[in-house]
């Protein structure tokens, strides 16, 4: 059931070759930064502008260098399939879009990105260049206490790029782009399902088993075991159950305007998204809310894991006024 | 034991052959309770930092940490990386301008080392995480009588299998939080590797 082949190469170039791919066809976009694995906006630095630097290990395409461009980020780091980048890469990326008015790095909840960037971040600061950053976690599946990791940062992640990256097109300040950012963050939940594992190139092996006829609810983008693993049900069951987690937790959406995401993991077709999405929509309007923006593709995956991931993110005038703001990146386009 | 440039070389070369050779052990590890890239990034990055210092003249330990730091910390990845990169630094730090390195200063720099994976990780021992290999290594440094190599191995031996009965609270096992129970953490796992490379290196120059 798992599937072990592959399009690559030497395992140990399958980075350099997708960015060098992704270079190639998107050269309006991105240019490459000599010796790492950042791809920068073209135009990058640019002059007064906070510049956003985001990345994470790879897999998760078009995560995170599809959405440089205006309008979102300066500059995506690319890790190793799943791992996050080095402090070395981080700190160059910074270096490199850094136009005066500071650099926000935007990072999502895992022990390695969060150590990663952060260690970086000290780099550049010591070099007088001003660092912000805002960390991630709308994965609604982890239990969220100071005696764990906290939540995983997964789809909720590109609300946070457009948004934030919005803001810093205006000229907003360091401190206003963080504010929206946490924002972003405050209204902002997820949560996942997995139908099949995925192969890590080089590895070999399924990250983890799941039965011909399971699921496993709550997954995370590397595949992190989720809240149960159980017989596969219906769309609009699936559909439910995690409808239910993100609207039980902490974020009243009821009555409100969101921006929902119907985000597909690598190996769900576009119609079994949109099948998802009609459910949700229905469902949404049975509790009032008001769906202001959707957004049904893949847009945070991981490799070829058959599943999707359900985002809602509570709207207000100025989330609303950002999210229709210019963008035009690879993988995110007015 | 006295440590000059000559055997810290000799140490890391010594952990880049341990941590080749368990690859796949310490992949099969990670599986079971994490993202299953532990084996690839320390036998990529140990391999480079053994091409970067077997490829240097260095004149003292410290000079030969500090490398080593830089590049398991570019090199590795993940969380591993900037923990074992933090813990070279502070190692090279603390033993700056010590040459040759006794005993005694080791027993500093392993303490350094292990503060500051603690505060890089934000993880006390008792977490299931490379913590509880470097805190009873430092202790045992620290407070052992008649410290030997032998011993310095067993006492790391012994914290990484307790781990086993651990329920992580850090790192990506804690995700599985009861279920992590059972496994041996990986992190701990190339931590003893370190230091049975280091009890080995040890033992030669006795």
């Amino acid at each position: 059931m798992v599937l072990m082949k592959k399009v690559i190469n030497d395992p140990e170039h399958t980075v350099t070759e997708m960015l060098q791919g992704f270079e190639a066809a998107h050269p309006d976009y991105v240019k490459s930064l000599d010796g790492t694995t950042v791809l920068l906006r073209k135009e990058a630095p640019v002059d007064g502008k906070v510049s956003l630097v985001s990345g994470g290990g790879s897999g998760h395409e078009p995560a995170h260098a599809g959405y440089v461009g205006e309008g979102m980020l300066d500059a995506a780091v690319a890790g190793e399939m799943f791992t996050s980048p080095t402090p070395d890469q981080v700190f160059e990326a910074i270096k490199a879009v850094d136009g005066g008015a500071g650099v926000f790095l935007v990072i999502k909840n895992y022990t390695g990105d969060v150590m990663n960037f952060e260690m970086a971040r000290e780099l550049a600061e010591a070099e007088g260049i001003s660092v912000e950053q805002v960390v991630v976690n709308d994965d609604v599946a982890v239990e969220d206490s100071s005696f764990t990791n906290g939540r995983r940062g997964i789809a909720g992640t590109v609300f946070v790029h457009k948004i934030a990256g919005a803001k810093a097109s205006e000229g907003a300040s360091l401190r206003e782009v963080k504010r929206v950012a946490e924002k972003v963050v405050a209204h902002t939940r997820s949560m996942g399902v997995a139908l099949t594992p995925c192969v890590v190139p080089g590895s070999g092996k399924p990250s983890f088993t799941l039965e011909e006829d399971e699921m496993e609810v709550g997954i995370g983008i590397h595949g992190e075991p989720g809240i149960e693993r159980k017989k596969i049900t219906s769309a609009d069951e699936i559909a439910e159950e995690l409808l239910q987690k993100v609207l039980q937790d902490s974020v009243d959406y009821k009555g409100a305007e969101v921006a929902v995401m119907i985000n597909g993991l690598g190996a769900t077709p576009a119609s079994e998204l949109y099948i998802v999405n009609r459910y949700i929509q229905q469902r949404l309007h049975d509790y009032d809310v008001t769906v202001t923006h959707t957004y049904v593709g893949e847009y945070m995956t991981s490799l070829e894991m058959a599943g999707f991931s359900v985002t809602l993110m509570k709207m207000d005038g100025e989330l609303k006024q950002l999210l229709d703001a210019k963008v035009e990146t690879p993988a995110f386009r007015d | 034991m006295e440590m000059k440039a000559e055997q810290a070389v000799a140490w890391v070369e010594k952990a880049n052959a341990l941590m080749q050779s368990h690859k796949e052990y310490l992949t099969e590890l990670d599986q079971a309770i994490g993202d299953g890239d532990h084996g690839l990034n320390m036998s990529r990055g140990f391999q480079e930092a053994e091409l970067k210092v077997s490829a240097t003249d260095y004149d003292t330990a410290a000079d030969v940490f500090k490398d080593v730091a830089t590049v398991l910390m570019s090199k590795i990845g993940g969380a591993s990386g900037p923990l074992y990169g933090t813990a070279f630094l502070k190692m090279s730090m603390t033993l700056k301008g010590k040459d040759p390195v006794t005993e005694a200063n080791l027993a500093e720099a392993v303490e350094a080392a292990l503060n500051g994976m603690k505060q890089r990780g934000k993880a006390e021992q008792g977490e299931k995480t490379m913590i509880d290999v470097w805190h009873p290594v430092a202790d045992f440094l620290r407070n052992g009588q008649n410290v030997q190599p032998g011993k310095l191995e067993e006492t790391a031996e012994e914290a990484m299998n307790q781990t086993k009965d651990i329920m992580a609270t850090k790192g990506r096992a804690a995700y599985l939080q009861e279920r992590s129970k059972g496994h041996i953490d990986p992190g701990s796992t190339s931590s003893f590797y370190l230091f049975q490379a280091l009890a080995d290196v040890w033992k030669k120059g006795e």
